[in-house]
């Protein structure tokens, strides 16, 4: 009995080393109030540890349509433009941030109010689909990626 | 290509470079120095346009206040709210001075963003942002004398496919309606507030 509960055992570990965090992480996914009807928004951050890989699309049921895009600032005219895929790199972060890269989420079908919560899938080239929680935050937050950071009671740093 | 017109082609491509830097640098300059009286160029001027309850609202109804003034469009899900959200910041940040100043947003897309439309979406900014749109006429009124840049972008075959790319600046009107100055629309709430401090000290 003992030598077969050691050879479990053993037989556990390697099943126990592929039961680790997978490669890419998604965090941070956060979006704004918006009208049912109207256009919304996800931001996030994607962090890969292994193979670099690539970000392709990505779905929620809270919109008819969910995709990559790019807010363009061409000499002052703002554009934006609708991106096929993103990389994600090995040991590093894909920031999807106000004013850079976005989801755009299109046809919302309900109302989106701060504190609320609602999933979105990301896919990925290897990975697959990844599940996020997108937090709906109020108001002032977030301010463009200037490389300008400020700090007050308000603003929710996660 | 021969050597002579692959030089020709590199004397164009750095002429329009030049242009494009020129004109993005004069743009913002030409803006700011438009203040009436300076060379005739002016910025703002009459408007009639209709706010989120489908009434009639004039330049003259604004009279009074500071206006800071946004051009976007609703269906915008990036650059818009993010601005917009600073400045619902930066009324939060001007304190007692907040109640001398009015944020107004007009859109620059008047066939999506219908009265009804603009009234959520500056709701969900601010109690204080009005939200201003017309007819496509009033509005390409208002934005001409603004100056403002905006034009669509066809995204799909449909009728409501499309983006607007648009120029992004806030205007900083004074209660007599005419303009102050143009306030960088990429700033944080705090940075916007301090800049209205600034200007209407």
């Amino acid at each position: 009995m003992r030598r077969f509960i050691i050879a479990v055992t053993l037989a556990l570990i390697p099943v126990g080393a592929f039961a680790q965090q997978p490669a890419i992480q998604v965090e941070n996914a956060w979006s704004r109030g918006a009208a049912a009807g109207g256009t919304g928004v996800v931001y996030l951050t994607v962090t890969d540890s292994g193979a670099p890989d690539r970000l392709t699309g990505a779905a929620s049921p809270v919109a008819a349509s969910a995709a990559l895009h790019e807010s363009i600032n061409d000499n002052g005219i703002r554009k934006m433009r609708p991106v096929a895929s993103l990389p994600v790199e090995s040991g590093k972060t894909l920031k999807l941030s106000p004013g850079g890269y976005h989801i755009m989420l299109e046809g919302l079908k309900q109302a989106l109010t701060a504190g609320q919560s609602f999933p979105v899938t990301l896919s990925f080239e290897k990975a697959g689909p990844i599940v996020a929680t997108v937090s709906v935050r109020q108001g002032g937050a977030h301010t463009m990626d200037h490389g300008h950071m400020d700090m007050h009671g308000m603003m929710d740093m996660r | 290509m021969t050597v002579a017109a692959s030089r020709n082609v590199l004397i164009a491509v750095a002429g329009l470079l030049l242009a494009v830097v020129l004109l993005g640098a004069g743009g913002f300059l030409w803006l700011g120095g438009g203040v009436g009286g300076r060379g005739g160029l002016t910025i703002g001027g009459p408007f009639t346009l209709q706010d989120g309850d489908g009434r009639t609202v004039t330049d003259r109804d604004l009279h009074g206040k500071y206006l800071l003034v946004y051009f976007g469009y609703t269906f915008c899900p990036d650059v818009c709210p993010t601005t917009l959200t600073a400045v619902a910041d930066a009324m939060d940040k001007l304190d007692g001075k907040a109640d001398q100043v009015q944020p107004v947003f007009i859109t620059v897309d008047p066939q999506r963003d219908t009265p009804a439309v603009v009234k959520q979406f500056t709701a969900s900014f601010s109690p204080r942002l009005i939200g201003l749109t017309g007819t496509p006429d009033q509005i390409a009124a208002v934005a001409r004398a603004y100056r403002v840049y905006h034009a669509e972008h066809r995204t799909g075959p449909g009728p409501n496919d499309y983006s607007i790319d648009h120029s992004s600046i806030l205007y900083l009107m004074g209660p007599d309606g005419r303009f102050i100055a143009p306030v960088n629309a990429d700033q944080s709430g705090e940075e916007i507030a301090e800049a209205v401090r600034k200007l209407t000290s």
